[in-house]
């Protein structure tokens, strides 16, 4: 293989460097009308009136839309499901006179010109009746509920927390945080001839945004075409289509014209989020650092309509041994939009509160906390009792901790320092699952030796364009120059929505199943040639590799596929194929890190400074090492926001977020990130996938936090449970 | 009344309300959509392109207030389809992620490059503030600026390509 495994540069670089690539809101057509959303100032009640007189005698508006004056919409919840909707009554835009929560979109206003429809927007004037709302999690944390009867507890955890030698118990908890792509939520919805339509949007999955329009404004398949060439990042935001999509397209329909709606960022703050979480932990061992009893419970914010949940509670069991063990997972209403998936979910807060926990008992043990991992490594996915396709989780203790120089820390806190600021280094476990979807492709090969690969998937900016390229050309046996990548459209073949890490290896083994397709319509027309040199030759012997198909066992033996085609009059060979994957009842499948860190911290000040991460990851074949380790790197840029700045602030009388924008929601910036140093360790894994492939977007950030949170302990001696550690923290 | 304005060696007559947003102007009239729109607060720098060769929120700039300035873009940036070293060692440390932050980053290091051809990693960082970037692509940006700076030495050669 030439290029699986290799370095190469992102095939889309180009494009992003010189401003051609096109997200949702960059299209221009000609008559194109831009809206403007106005939003719920309460939390929770009804729309008493809305007056849209004045707005609408600003020169340049075409038309406001409400819940009064909208088109007809579906009233069954089922229209309104998405693939990945959870369970419960999904939002619609202007429905009806019910506020579910502050930011909720009440109005749309549409103009000839972007400035006219915001200025418009300010001028719309709606009367509410605001209820009662509640929007803090610990108010609502007693009525909390489970949502489905939770697993049964492995023997009795409480019974062996009380008579372990060594005992830890505590509560984390990690704030609302929001995604904040740069790009923000966008559509251009534009009508075509014969009552078609073509729409623009910002997703992570054009083919669930697709369905969804279909249903909700009962078209035909062939009616809606849904595009997402480029995405100005998701990381889970997109994965559900948003309220801007539903009314890009009904100004569409209202006004026959092409609509283009774009979010503010203040508006963005009204879609998903992660939701806040307590995370409750009893670590139960005795003195030689064995596990004897874990208790996690997670406290989860969803809304009132509908029940989003994430998998916090279990990722114990996949890595740390222990007979007895109890894991509930709770859901507690508020009157906010609906929860959703943000990098790792589920994963970055459960393992943030574990990885702590245990930090916090290799203390009460004075073990060192990576000694303490390793005595409690487990082989098995104990919550399946099942060993894994592979893990390699103690050579990342072992790589990390040498790369980071570990041996050198000094356990007592407060003992080392750099001038006048004090050092600290911690380290924790990262684990995330290793999915696969099926997925299909299709290829085109011309007889000038250039094959176009196209799947309907997204690239959210995570490099798909770049591998799908990079498995195309080896399993074709062409340059990687001469492969075209087509995805972001809802006609291409069949694509799960790109989220979770498995778009990699479900699209890769979806090009390798249609590139086997190829390979058999060329052996075929090879072998009716006359004379030809793989006459005789078994199809499983022949591969292709250097633009030629040749047999394994005699490299003499090959004919080119230029020639082949132009023998056989073959102008090019199209095939198309869904790929599934083998059932394995007999492995877990999971990725896994460690994470290393230090901090400087001012003594004075109580500055925080994340000055270096070594993160080592094991996560089977790594694709192409440049974009799996940006990702990485991304997960680790997150992982310090989680640590040190990011936070949705309520102001719970109003119900309303404070920080709606990105000054004052803080992440991470170019003066918070040093240096950070990405380790892949090997990982062959004959059982996952014919590749061995696992996917790196989410890894990155579990773990960090935790890493970071225990390395602030390690420097100050002061545990801060709730996040993000600010400095005032500190001073508790 | 028309307003002119002169983007990217060209000059244009603008029909619009002189106080619309120049980022609107270069992005809806002009089609030039490389600039991006991220807050429309000067807060994220995803709309940065030149005034007059020095880095402007352009989200907060009125049509009005650009005079007789000289605009560049992104797309004015390459010359004859020809990438600039900055572009090209963007490219080269795969400072891009899903791209969205890219043109502005790559605005605003230029204007620094073009008054301060070897700065520090200080200077860069300081300079760099206004940008933000979502993916985490901030230590390859970084490393792309050095690498474009100084294109005769190791310095930007990271771990990528160690590997
Ligand atoms: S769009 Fe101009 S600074 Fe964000
Ligand atoms: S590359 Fe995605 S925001 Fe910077």
């Amino acid at each position: 293989m030439n290029y699986i495994g290799t370095p190469i540069s992102r095939v889309d670089g180009q494009a992003k460097v010189t401003g051609q690539a096109k997200y949702a809101g960059d299209v221009n057509v000609p008559g194109l009308v831009f809206g403007a959303v106005v939003t719920s100032t309460i939390a929770k009640g009804r729309i008493k009136s809305i007056d849209t007189s004045a707005a609408l005698k600003v020169k340049g508006v075409l038309k406001v839309l409400t819940h009064k004056n909208r088109p007809a919409l579906p009233k069954s919840d089922q229209a309104w499901k998405d693939d990945i909707a959870p369970g419960g009554s999904p939002f619609r835009p202007l429905y009806d006179d019910k506020v579910m929560f502050s930011g909720q979109p009440v109005a749309l206003v549409l103009a000839e010109e972007w400035e006219t429809a915001r200025y418009a927007a300010s001028l719309v004037h709606v009367e509410y009746a605001a209820k009662p709302h509640i929007t803090d999690l610990q108010a609502a944390r007693e009525k909390a509920f489970t949502l489905k009867k939770s697993k049964k507890p492995r023997g009795d955890a409480a019974k062996a927390f009380s008579s372990a030698e060594v005992r830890h118990e505590a509560e984390y908890f990690i704030p609302t945080e929001h995604h904040n792509p740069m790009e923000l939520f966008a559509s251009t919805a534009i009508p075509e001839k014969r009552g078609k339509l073509t729409v623009y949007d910002k997703t992570q999955g054009v083919q669930n945004v697709h369905r969804y329009l279909c249903s909700v404004f009962k078209k035909k398949k062939g009616d809606i075409r849904v595009m997402s060439p480029f995405m100005g990042g998701g990381f889970g935001s997109g994965l559900r289509p948003q309220y801007q999509v539903v009314l890009a397209v009904m100004g569409a329909l209202t006004l026959k014209r092409p609509v283009r709606l774009m979010l503010t960022r203040q508006q963005m703050y009204g879609l998903g989020y992660r939701p806040a979480s307590i995370e409750r932990l009893q670590l139960g061992a005795q003195r030689d650092g064995t596990l004897h009893a874990i208790t996690h419970e997670a406290i989860v914010v969803t809304s009132q309509f509908e029940e989003f949940s994430s998998s916090d509670t279990e990722w114990a069991d996949r890595l740390y041994k222990s007979p007895n063990a109890k894991f509930v997972h709770k859901l507690a209403r508020l009157d906010v939009p609906t929860s959703c998936d943000m990098r790792a979910p589920g994963a970055t807060t459960g393992v943030y509160g574990l990885e702590c926990a245990m930090d916090e008992l290799a203390v009460a043990l004075k073990l060192d906390p990576v000694e303490l991992r390793l005595r409690c490594y487990s082989d098995k996915d104990q919550s399946v009792n099942l060993p894994y396709t592979s893990k390699n989780l103690r050579e990342c203790y072992q790589q990390g901790a040498k790369a980071f120089g570990w041996e050198k820390r000094n356990p007592v806190p407060r003992s080392m320092r750099d001038g006048n600021e004090l050092v600290g280094w911690g380290m924790a476990t990262g684990v995330w699952e290793a999915l696969q979807m099926p997925a299909a492709a299709r290829i085109v090969l011309g007889a000038n030796g250039h094959a176009e690969i196209s799947c309907a998937t997204s690239d959210i900016g995570t490099g798909t364009y770049t591998i799908m390229a990079q498995v195309a050309a080896d399993a074709l046996g062409l340059p990687i120059e001469n492969i075209g990548i087509k995805l972001g459209d809802s006609t291409l073949p069949q694509s799960p929505v790109e989220g979770g890490s498995w778009m990699a290896a479900s699209v890769s083994h979806a090009i390798l199943g249609v590139a086997d397709e190829v390979r058999k319509t060329l052996f075929d027309a090879a072998k009716k040639i006359k004379g030809s040199p793989l006459s005789g030759v078994k199809f499983e012997d022949v591969t292709l590799s250097d633009g030629k198909i040749v047999s394994k066992k005699d490299p003499a033996r090959a004919m080119t596929i230029a020639h082949v085609m132009r023998e056989r009059r073959l102008d090019r060979i199209e095939k198309e194929k869904l790929h599934k994957f083998k059932k394995d009842e007999k492995h877990a499948r999971n990725t896994h890190s460690a994470i290393f860190a230090e901090v400087k911290i001012d003594e004075e000040l109580g500055v925080i400074r994340v000055t270096r991460v070594v993160n080592a990851v094991a996560a089977g074949r790594i694709l192409n090492t440049k974009t799996a380790r940006s990702q990485i790197m991304g997960g680790v840029v997150w992982g310090i926001g989680m640590a040190l700045h990011e936070e949705t602030a309520y102001d719970h009388k109003f119900g309303r977020i404070m920080n709606a924008n990105i000054a004052e929601y803080h992440m991470p910036v170019n003066a918070d990130i040093h240096d950070i140093e990405v380790i892949f360790v090997d990982e062959p894994d004959e059982h996952i996938n014919p590749l061995g492939i696992k996917g790196v977007g989410e890894i990155g950030i579990v773990g960090t936090a935790a890493a970071i949170a225990n390395a602030v302990y390690h420097a100050t001696g002061v545990r801060v449970r709730d996040l993000p550690i600010t400095l005032d923290k500190l001073r508790r | 009344m028309a307003i002119s304005i002169k983007v990217n060696g060209k000059t244009h007559e603008i029909d619009a309300d002189p106080a619309t947003p120049l980022l609107y102007i270069l992005r809806d009239e002009l089609a030039l959509n490389g600039a991006k729109f991220g807050c429309g607060l000067g807060q994220c720098g995803a709309c940065t392109v030149h005034v007059d060769g020095k880095p402007a929120f352009s989200c907060l700039l009125p049509l009005a207030a650009v005079g007789n300035r000289e605009v560049t873009t992104i797309e004015g940036l390459a010359s004859n389809g020809k990438l600039n070293a900055l572009q090209q060692a963007f490219i080269d440390e795969q400072a891009a992620q899903c791209g969205y932050c890219i043109a502005g980053m790559v605005m605003r290091a230029e204007a620094l490059l073009r008054v301060n051809p070897h700065p520090g990693e200080e200077e860069i960082r300081a300079h760099m503030q206004p940008n933000l970037c979502r993916c985490g692509t901030h230590m390859r940006i970084l490393r792309a600026i050095k690498r474009a700076a100084d294109r005769s030495t190791e310095i930007g050669v990271g771990h990528e390509e160690r590997l």
